[in-house]
């Protein structure tokens, strides 16, 4: 046996907490969530045993078995066989089973076994069941199936120290030792009835939570109640942090301001850095509180029921219920949506989800509809207890799927008739959300939101300061200086293209960099501002001041439907491979786009 | 009798699963999931706007399946019983 680095795959059913067992086992920052499809590619880590080997392991997708039907479930097929290119047939395969969900997942750990390669099982969820009162004969059960098994709970800490103890003993270990089973459900009827006690078949918890939730009335209240709940509190919740944040950067402008001496210098840092990049920082609590909730909804298993409740709707306009949930991950930002939309099976659907995933207004569109919200909408209570500025950033949302729809139902009648497309979805029960899982998860979005804003984004408001400041204004100039710097010139020749929906040419430069990160069009009309002498005055007061009320609803309508940024471009191009779905997407974006905006500009201005 | 025809809360025992035609993937997707002989199921819910899909307890497992997938799973005469 080498000396060498152990590998180690882990292996197992959709919804067996597999991802949750990685995290516990080589302390990774990786996102876990109870639904099928989060683990789209291969994910690795590695950890030291306790007699001090490495180990590597790699977290492959879910799968229910091995004859492959979602392109998911082929990496872990490919991996297990040892056919997947730049990965080594694992040394171990530990597969992991919900102790809960035994009847099913014990048919897969058999068909594991017919690899006939070194296997440990984990038996996980070791706390549900023992609330279910589930009692496994763990030392009968591995007898039978030929192969040390491990109790696990993966999300209490040290609910894996067994696990990667075994995994020491397990070196030593040859493949499994019980004989080969012709019917593997005939084998897993007799292990249950022999080595399990189950007093109920289902959770008494899940059965009182389904009854509503899956009601053809009451889920459907449900679900309408819930969505409306969680954009109601990204304003509620996240609007004071986000002005307090704002407060403090006008603050600490004025301070920096007064300590440098007057030059290019001290425009650079109030003019772009803190004015630019503070503005866009402000957002930050919003998107958090937006990510919590997704999280949240991720992590308690309801969402899969939101899938089924909407179905039917989904089918009419030419998706499926499963685009449901890439489409909701698509709400936070639309690339872990677009690799979600691997877990749907049939090809079309997915086609169809990747095409419209970038319609659903993403977190980073958030700063720019809360800015214009901010200026152009009154902050008033509708209804009692509705807040107008949350309604309208709600007909936002809503204007981003119905827009949606229409497309996936345009494209469903211009494609040909297809065959049957499948839903088969499993229900996982229900689950507490852990609030170690929620805190990586927040943590991870919120240091990629500090990473762009440090990386990306501060280069390009750095770059717009530069020319919206050079070269000066000639001797005798009578416009204002920033009409005589690049930026000028470049706004005012985009301003033809974009005159017709109203936008000055302020807004028509934001747009490029809005092209590299949407947020980024909020730091720069804030520097174009700032520069042109507004200076002191909040971008929001700014803004009221120059633009109309028409322009603003125009600009908003815009942002829910124009081409979205190039990473997401890109992420099409590798999910299809098809450089004519990027086109694809961004033509009819830019057309959709551009007529709502002109619509909304001029029945606005109709209306005034 | 299918299984698209049990009524809400009734429980049944599964006969078998049909092919609908050659390499049906969804006839061999609903096996691996435990839709086999002698397996007891029920159905929990139907969807809003005309029950299509369902909801269907299998093992300790809920599946939503839609109709046309339902309909190959064929159930064992006289099994039915109020669950």
């Amino acid at each position: 046996m080498s000396a060498g680095a152990l590998n180690i795959a882990l292996v197992g059913n959709p919804n067996c907490g597999k991802t949750a067992l990685f995290n516990q086992m080589t302390g990774a920052r990786q996102k876990v969530a109870n639904y099928a499809g989060v683990t789209v590619e291969r994910k690795s880590g590695s950890f030291t045993s306790p007699s001090g080997r490495q180990v590597r392991v790699v977290d492959l997708p879910g799968a229910y078995s091995l004859q492959s039907v979602s392109p998911d479930e082929r990496v872990t097929q490919a991996v297990l066989q040892g056919r997947y290119p730049g990965e080594a047939v694992p040394d171990l395969i530990v597969c992991v089973a919900d102790a809960t969900n035994l009847r099913l997942h014990l048919r897969f750990v058999l068909e594991v076994r017919r690899l006939g390669r070194p296997m440990v099982l984990a038996l996980n969820m070791m706390d549900a069941a023992a609330r279910r009162g589930i009692r496994v004969d763990v030392a009968a059960l591995s007898q039978r199936l030929g192969m040390p098994v491990i109790e696990t709970i993966a999300v209490r800490r040290g609910g894996a120290d067994a696990l990667q103890a075994a995994i020491d003993d397990a070196q030593s270990l040859a493949a499994p030792t019980a004989p080969a089973v012709a019917d593997l459900h005939v084998e897993v009827r007799a292990l249950l009835a022999d080595t399990v006690v189950m007093p109920a078949p289902t959770d008494r918890r899940d059965d009182a939570i389904d009854r509503i939730a899956l009601h053809p009335v009451l889920g459907v209240l449900l679900l309408a109640l819930t969505m409306f709940l969680v954009f109601q509190a990204v304003y509620a919740i996240g609007k004071p942090m986000t002005d307090a944040i704002a407060d403090g950067f006008g603050t600490l402008g004025g301070v920096v301001g007064e300590w440098l001496p007057e030059g290019p210098l001290r425009g650079l840092v109030t003019d772009g850095l803190v004015a630019g990049l503070g503005t866009v920082l402000g957002f930050l609590p919003q998107i958090l509180v937006l990510f919590f909730f997704i999280l949240l909804l991720e992590e308690s298993g309801y969402l899969p029921r939101a899938a089924f409740v909407l179905d039917r709707v989904m089918v009419s306009v030419g998706l499926s219920g499963r685009s449901f949930i890439p489409l909701l991950s698509s709400f936070a930002c639309a690339i872990p949506g677009i690799m979600g939309a691997r877990s749907i099976t049939d090809p079309r659907d997915r086609l169809a989800t990747i095409l419209v995933a970038p319609l659903m207004t993403c977190s980073a569109r958030l700063p720019v509809y809360a800015l214009l919200i901010g200026a152009f909408i009154p902050h008033r209570a509708v209804l009692g207890f509705f807040n107008l500025q949350g309604l309208a950033l709600f007909c936002l949302y809503v204007a981003g799927i119905a827009a949606a729809m229409l497309v996936a139902w345009v494209a469903k009648r211009i494609g040909r008739a297809r065959q049957e497309r499948a839903l088969l979805m499993e229900l996982p029960s229900y689950r507490l959300p852990h609030w170690r899982d929620i805190a990586l998860g927040l943590w991870e979005r919120g240091a990629i939101f500090l990473k762009r804003l440090t990386g990306v984004m501060l280069a390009l408001t750095v770059l717009m300061w530069a020319i919206c400041t050079f070269p000066a204004p000639p001797a005798g100039a009578t416009e204002a200086a920033i009409d005589y710097s690049i930026a000028g010139h470049i706004g005012h020749s985009l301003q033809y293209l974009f005159a017709p929906l109203g936008f000055n040419w302020q807004i028509s430069l934001s747009l490029i960099p809005a092209f590299a990160a949407r947020e980024t069009a909020v730091a720069t009309l804030a520097t174009v501002y700032a520069v042109g002498g507004d200076e002191g005055a909040a971008l929001q007061t700014a803004l009221a001041a120059h633009i109309s009320l028409a322009s603003a609803l125009s600009l908003m309508v815009w942002f829910a439907f124009a081409p979205q940024c190039m990473s997401t471009l890109a992420i099409i191009r590798r999910e299809t491979q098809s450089w004519r779905m990027v086109a694809l997407s961004f033509g009819y974006m830019f057309v959709l786009a551009y007529a709502a905006s002109f619509l909304a500009y001029r029945i606005a201005g109709w209306l005034a | 009798m299918r299984l698209t025809e049990l009524p809400k809360g009734i429980a049944a025992i599964v006969d078998h699963v049909a092919d609908l035609h050659a390499a049906d993937a969804v006839a061999a997707r609903l096996r691996d999931l435990g839709f086999v002989t002698g397996e007891p199921v029920r159905v929990v819910a139907t969807a809003p706007f005309g029950g299509d899909p369902i909801v269907v307890q299998i093992g300790s497992t809920r599946f939503a399946l839609r109709r046309a997938e339902a309909q190959r799973v064929s159930l064992q005469a006289g099994s039915e019983m109020a669950a």
